[in-house]
């Protein structure tokens, strides 16, 4: 084994009934995403860099659910955050609550790099943006037209829940739950659509990293943050592993999902993809998510419970692979 | 078996020579803190409510680094922040930032219990605060002296610090900082007689940290922890404590590697991270107690049904 390897995602949960031509630009922008992390992997840069470039033209394209194209909280604004951590020493870098700063996961990486802290968040982070000359823009830029139509519908099937745990029984007299019943967070994927993205890389050293960024959820209290800042849920890398996820932010958190994939390998001696199949399968209870991840040998795994997961892996030895469901 | 209770004022750098002035009042308030906590463990609160009450009351006093008390921001202001966990569930609640809530425990429950979500953050945080009616006072209320004097030491320490990548030891100590720059938070574990885990922690943060910088405490998996195995509080540099996982890896040496509480928090406290960074307290589901550290003292207390309990600052050969 050895050689490098390189995964990217952009969100498990997916709507059975996205369009084709939804899923086709998708499967193109991952592809993208993908051989630019595969081009910077062959000319020797280094599993941080190629993690932060990939997930910065993630951000930039208004597809996913990140940067530009990111959710609305429930007052119509961009809230992003992301976390990137580098394995060989674990150094970390997170922030939340970000609104006019154009990449997120870069201003992650220079709270790891330059500040003292770790988590930087809301106008702290802001403030340290501006102290770092970052590329920033007003929040408008982040919002997409799509976006405002999913708030819209967000609102609508949220004031017939009076409690997001109990199970939606009065929703089929909304539109957007009778075509597709299948829910997340309370909300029908067609409206919920997770898509935070991530990338996870392996180099030519094994040198490990992972870095994923969102806007969070759909109409989502202002204030609030998800599993994709905080280490150990949403995002992890240490000396064996990088690992990015994605899906219901709360049951990522609780299952504290990225580091479990780690522990396992670590303290049960499992196997890259067994210790993914096992946090998948053990560490979710009725919580839906899926996470991709890579191994200091050069392996490639990813594992969902979603109905499906836009990503994309591959590795040196010419294995490439997008796909959706 | 059994009820089982350990509760922490924070590790750090807690000079051997602390005056009585500044030991005395602390002592006094683990204590009572333990007996509160104890009493109603043995009135059958369920362990949740028990770590609820015991934070309040330390975020409550002014001599420890949450609520009043909380060190203060390079700002001069208080930025405060919270988390707890059901570990019969797995329920979790998160605040951070906040400047106006009394008790920041209570409100990262009230999220845990009132929200979808999990985490609420600065403005959004105080928003729902206001919400839910509960406590709120002028920022004013939570800032001492004492922290004053702290920010002030800190930041002429900085000043000959032009670099923040250097590491502190470079920066020559210009007079001995109150307890050291690392006095760090304050969290309570039990297990209740039903057999469950629970855990709550809460802090001001780091003296002198950038506005905005959210340490482990509110991170699910790092300063804070509980499932069916184990409940754990950490504290100490949240940098590294967010880098060791620590919570998480207490709970999951036991689970994936089958460790003891004593020898799964003994391995991350010395393993884990870097030396005079953490300390933690522990229970387990079989009622036992840990409360290691790797800082030259820890505040603690703690108490179990069997009738073990134990109250100090540095380690039981130097306690008089």
């Amino acid at each position: 084994m050895g050689g490098w390897a390189i995964a990217v995602h952009g969100g498990a949960g997916v709507d059975p009934n996205l369009p084709p031509q939804r899923q086709e630009e998708a499967k193109q922008l991952l592809t993208r995403c993908l051989n630019l992390g595969i081009s910077a992997l062959r000319s020797s840069l280094p599993a941080i860099d190629v993690v932060e470039l990939v997930v910065r033209a993630l951000e930039s394209d208004p597809l996913f659910n990140s940067g530009r194209g990111s959710a609305l909280t429930e007052n119509g604004t961009v809230e992003m955050e992301a976390s990137i951590m580098d394995g060989p020493k674990r150094r970390c870098g997170a922030v939340s609550g970000v609104t006019t700063v154009k990449n997120p996961i870069s201003l992650a990486r220079l709270v790891m790099d330059k500040s003292p802290h770790s988590y930087l968040a809301f106008s702290g982070a802001e403030e340290f943006a501006k102290q770092q000359g970052v590329e920033m823009v007003d929040n408008e830029y982040f919002i997409t037209e799509d976006n405002v139509g999913m708030l819209k519908l967000a609102k609508e099937a949220n004031s017939i829940l009076y409690d997001y745990r109990i199970p939606i029984v009065g929703l089929e007299s909304c539109g957007a739950a009778a075509e597709s019943p299948i829910l997340m967070n309370g909300l029908p994927i067609s409206v919920y659509a997770p898509e935070t993205v991530g990338c996870v890389v392996v180099d030519g050293q094994g040198r490990c990293a992972a870095a994923t960024s969102t806007g969070g959820l759909m109409n989502k209290m202002t204030g609030r943050i998800g599993d994709s800042p905080l280490i150990g849920a949403g995002t992890y890398a240490c000396d064996l592993c990088g690992v990015s996820c994605t899906g219901e932010g709360e049951a990522i958190i609780r299952g504290t999902l990225a580091r479990d994939v780690a522990a396992l390998m670590e303290y049960k001696e499992l196997s890259l993809q067994d210790a993914v199949d096992y946090v998948i399968n053990k560490r979710l209870d009725e919580g839906k998510a899926g996470l991709i991840a890579v191994s200091k040998t050069g392996e490639v795994a990813c594992g969902f419970n979603t109905n499906g997961m836009f990503r994309g892996c591959a590795t040196e030895d010419g294995f490439m692979k997008v796909g959706i469901w | 078996m059994g009820w089982a209770i350990a509760l922490h004022g924070g590790a750090g750098d807690i000079p051997k020579d602390l005056p009585p002035e500044r030991r005395k009042p602390r002592e006094a308030t683990l204590r009572r803190c333990l007996e509160i906590g104890v009493a109603a463990l043995k009135a059958h609160k369920s362990a949740l409510d028990v770590v609820e009450l015991v934070v309040q009351e330390l975020e409550n006093c002014p001599h420890f680094n949450a609520g009043r008390g909380s060190v203060l921001t390079t700002d001069g202001t208080v930025e405060m922040e919270a988390s707890i966990m059901d570990g019969k569930t797995k329920n979790c609640g998160a605040v951070s930032g906040l400047t106006t809530v009394v008790n920041a425990i209570s409100l990262a429950r009230l999220v845990m219990e009132k929200t979808p979500h999990i985490y609420l953050a600065f403005d959004g945080a105080e928003a729902f605060a206001r919400e839910q009616g509960v406590e709120t006072v002028d920022s004013s209320h939570f800032i001492t002296p004492e922290n004053i004097e702290r920010l002030k030491q800190a930041r002429e320490a900085n000043r000959v610090q032009i670099d923040y990548t250097q590491p502190i030891k470079k920066a020559p100590k210009i007079a001995p900082v109150p307890e050291g720059d690392q006095i760090g938070t304050v969290g309570c574990v039990a297990i209740d007689t039903q057999g469950n885990l629970a855990t709550a922690t809460s802090t001001g943060g780091l003296v002198n940290k950038m506005v905005g910088r959210i340490g482990d405490t509110p991170i699910i998996g790092t300063g804070t922890y509980a499932n069916h195995l184990c409940a754990v509080s950490a504290t100490g540099k949240g940098e590294s404590i967010i880098r060791a996982t620590v919570g998480r890896d207490v709970a999951a040496l036991m689970e994936y590697k089958g460790l003891s509480l004593e020898d799964a928090a003994a391995y991350v406290v010395e393993e884990g991270a870097p030396k005079g960074t953490v300390g933690l307290v522990a229970v387990s589901a079989t009622g036992e107690v840990t409360m290691p550290y790797n800082t030259t003292g820890m505040f603690r207390a703690c108490a179990t049904e069997a009738g073990h309990t134990e109250l100090g600052i540095w380690s039981s050969e130097s306690n008089e």
